[in-house]
């Protein structure tokens, strides 16, 4: 399949407060879109429309191709090692843990609680369970929160990855990111 | 299949280790009790079946603030949804593996409490039996209640305030004997529990 994101004309609520009205875009393989705006402008709504998790109040959403969605929420077990928490979604998704890690800077980690591990280690491990998810359409919620440099530029690379395997990348940040030829939604 | 066995693993393995302060919550009832309307073992056997019941209960109550609001706060429900795992399926997982973590615990421990409420072998098996039966509608009831009151202030005093209504007539049945309608009630919660906490965890999300 095919991976495809259009939103058409799509307005989003909130709380009874429209937050953003007729966003349309289309991602085809390989694409990426960048979604920018100020604190409370849509931008995570915007990424739980996509991920089919919010209604739209208006509008049409198709997502072609299986979601992978990393919000401000990172969706692993605190008591658990990286390693196993991880792995847990590895097991559903069928994806590869090692696969996941490799690249994170996370393998020297992954007997660490993941209660332990700083906001920057928690980013990286939310990005390995993206890896390992097997995701057709990334959406990904502040991606860079907290991330040194070094791993900016791993952001950057994984993303990068994922976009030359055909996958569609949507980032939502305030934070400037390099990615090259990708389109751009202010809200 | 694979992965109603995944959630049901790791949701046991969570709820096995939270399962002994419920059961020592069972226990210390039944050690209670006998204390405060004196030793008096007809009295006690006679009684003694439905304040198991009435222990039961409020011991099903404890977890039941830990089933699936944890789990909605840290995304990992968002997470099965942009899966596709649908909200029944999960839920269904999480009811099993309530019940599997929680039931045999509380069976075992009406033994040592049978001894303290002065039960005699037929009356221990008569509370097992209701127990095995009621305790699916039980878990049923805690579940639907866990997924309606996840995204509350407040959970914990509301759990109580709205499950406990609900289980009455599980344990009117339950200390009362009466098994076949124990079980068709039981029955029908447990069908119901999973449509009824998939729509509470999705309506949560609006």
């Amino acid at each position: 399949m095919t991976p495809r994101l259009t939103f058409d004309s799509v307005t989003g609520v909130r709380g009874g407060r429209t937050l953003f009205e007729g966003v349309s875009f289309d991602l085809a393989p390989g694409d990426a879109l960048h979604v920018s705006g100020a604190n409370g402008a849509g931008k995570s709504s915007l990424l739980r429309i996509a991920a089919g998790l919010l209604k739209p109040k208006a509008g049409a959403v198709t997502a072609q191709g299986q979601v992978a969605l990393a919000d401000e929420r990172i969706a692993l077990d605190l008591e658990l090692p990286l390693g196993k928490a991880l792995g847990y979604w590895a097991s559903i998704d069928a994806g590869e843990l090692s696969f996941a890690l490799a690249g994170t800077g996370l393998t020297e980690l992954a007997q660490v609680p993941v209660r332990m591990l700083s906001t920057g280690q928690r980013k990286r491990a939310a990005l390995a369970r993206m890896k390992a998810s097997h995701g057709h359409i990334w959406l990904l919620d502040e991606p860079a929160n907290g991330l040194d440099a070094d791993g900016v530029t791993m952001l950057e690379g994984v993303i990068a990855r994922q976009r030359a395997r055909g996958g569609i990348v949507v980032v939502a940040t305030h934070q400037p990111l390099d990615m090259p030829e990708a389109q751009r939604l202010a809200l | 299949m694979s992965t109603f066995v995944a959630i049901l693993t790791r949701d046991l393995r969570f709820n096995a280790a939270r399962m002994a302060l419920p059961v020592a919550f069972f226990l210390l009832v039944a050690t209670l009790y006998p204390f405060a309307v004196g030793p008096d073992a007809a009295l006690l056997g006679r009684t003694g079946a439905g304040i198991a019941w009435v222990a039961a209960l409020l011991a099903a109550l404890l977890p039941v603030e830990r089933l699936i609001a944890p789990d909605a706060a840290a995304g990992m429900l968002d997470q099965y949804a942009v899966r596709g795992i649908s909200e029944e399926l999960a839920a269904a997982a999480k009811l099993l593996a309530h019940w599997l973590a929680f039931a045999p615990a509380l069976m075992l421990a009406c033994v040592p409490a049978a001894a303290l409420l002065a039960l005699d072998g037929r009356a221990l098996l008569q509370l097992e039996l209701g127990l095995l039966l009621g305790t699916p509608g039980l878990a049923a009831l805690g579940l639907m209640t866990a997924a309606l009151t996840a995204s509350e202030r407040g959970g914990a005093a509301l759990t109580g305030l709205v499950m406990l209504p609900l289980a009455v007539p599980l344990l009117i049945f339950g200390a009362g004997g009466g098994l076949k309608l124990l079980a068709a009630t039981s029955l029908l919660l447990v069908a119901i529990a999973p449509f009824a906490a998939g729509a509470a965890i999705r309506a949560a999300r609006s």
